[in-house]
């Protein structure tokens, strides 16, 4: 009985830490890539309320009522001095080859380096918001770009990928537009 | 004259833009005028998780983000926003991730009973001791 109380301590702290360490292991999943993620939780639910002027003159502005007009749309949250975003931009036009309808959030940035930025790596968006101070990112629980939403035709947030698309990623968010038909 | 020469180009080097290049939000890195609201407002920042950095409180982030976070704080609050329903309304959109507050529930139950568990156990090991002692 003694022995066995001189080693609780140990097994105690050993079932401690093991459960911690499982804990952290399912936290992150068992891709890396998924690590420090932090999802956002408007998954399922409808599009926050927002209006946010046009980012440049060539393009209309966007708010929430743009995004329920009865097609499943993509909200790519952006922005000119982000680097993965010039990585994404191939993936952004291909999907707007196949007809995907694709509006833009672009956090922190300036119209004249928007302009720069869709003249050098293509321009894939209907409209696209201005969000000086991150409001729309946060209403969004959005923490970081890029990031894009499937959002169905009444509004409704369907998925979040977070992150640069990847050429191997444009069939996932294929299937969640198809979902959210 | 090589290492002239590479030291010409470490000095015409330009750091690589992740950074926006808008200045902060107002309410980033000034204080609110109401010294009261702006304690309020302090004690959440110090509550809330940096999202770009995670290991940080907005308060102590230098990260754009954050400071546009510390923006949103500030005029909420100014606003007449409880920091409560600030909290809550961000733990609505990123989970208990973004606060430093963990809540009570299944999850985190032995968080909050640990004090109480160690506690006892440390009174019933004392205990033993104690009576030891007095035989």
């Amino acid at each position: 009985m003694r022995r066995l109380i001189l080693w609780l301590p140990l097994i105690v702290a050993a079932v401690g830490l093991g459960g911690f360490g499982l804990y952290l292991w399912s936290a992150s999943g068992t891709d890396p890539e998924l690590r420090n993620q932090i999802r956002s939780q408007m998954i399922g639910k409808p599009m926050p309320e927002f209006a946010l002027e046009a980012s440049l003159p060539s393009h209309r502005p966007l708010s929430a009522s743009n995004l329920r007009k009865g097609a499943p749309r993509l909200v790519n949250v952006f922005a000119s001095w982000c680097i993965p975003c010039r990585a994404e931009a191939p993936q952004l036009m291909a999907l707007k080859q196949r007809g995907v309808p694709i509006d833009g959030v672009a956090i922190r940035d300036r119209s004249e380096d928007v302009a720069a930025f869709l003249a050098e790596w293509g321009d894939p968006f209907d409209r696209i918001g201005a969000d000086p101070n991150s409001k729309v990112q946060f209403a969004l629980g959005s923490s970081g770009v890029p990031e894009t939403f499937v959002v169905d035709g009444k509004g409704i947030i369907r998925h979040q990928h977070i992150g640069d698309i990847r050429p191997e990623d444009v069939p996932t968010i294929m299937a969640a537009l198809e979902a959210a038909r | 004259m090589r290492r002239v020469l590479i030291l010409l180009a470490l000095a015409a080097a330009a750091p690589a833009l992740a950074q926006s290049s808008l200045p902060p939000a107002r309410y980033a890195n000034t204080q609110l005028e109401d010294p009261r609201q702006e304690a309020k407002a302090k004690a959440l920042m110090e509550t809330l998780r940096c999202l770009v950095c995670q290991g940080q409180s907005i308060a102590d982030s230098d990260a754009d983000m954050a400071g546009d976070m510390r923006a949103l704080v500030r005029e909420r609050i100014a606003a007449g926003e409880s920091p409560e329903a600030i909290r809550a309304w961000l733990v609505d959109r990123y989970g208990s991730w973004v606060s430093y507050k963990p809540p009570v529930e299944p999850l985190t139950w032995p968080l909050w009973a640990a004090p109480f568990l160690l506690i006892a156990a440390g009174a019933w090991v004392a205990r033993g001791r104690f009576r030891r002692r007095r035989r």
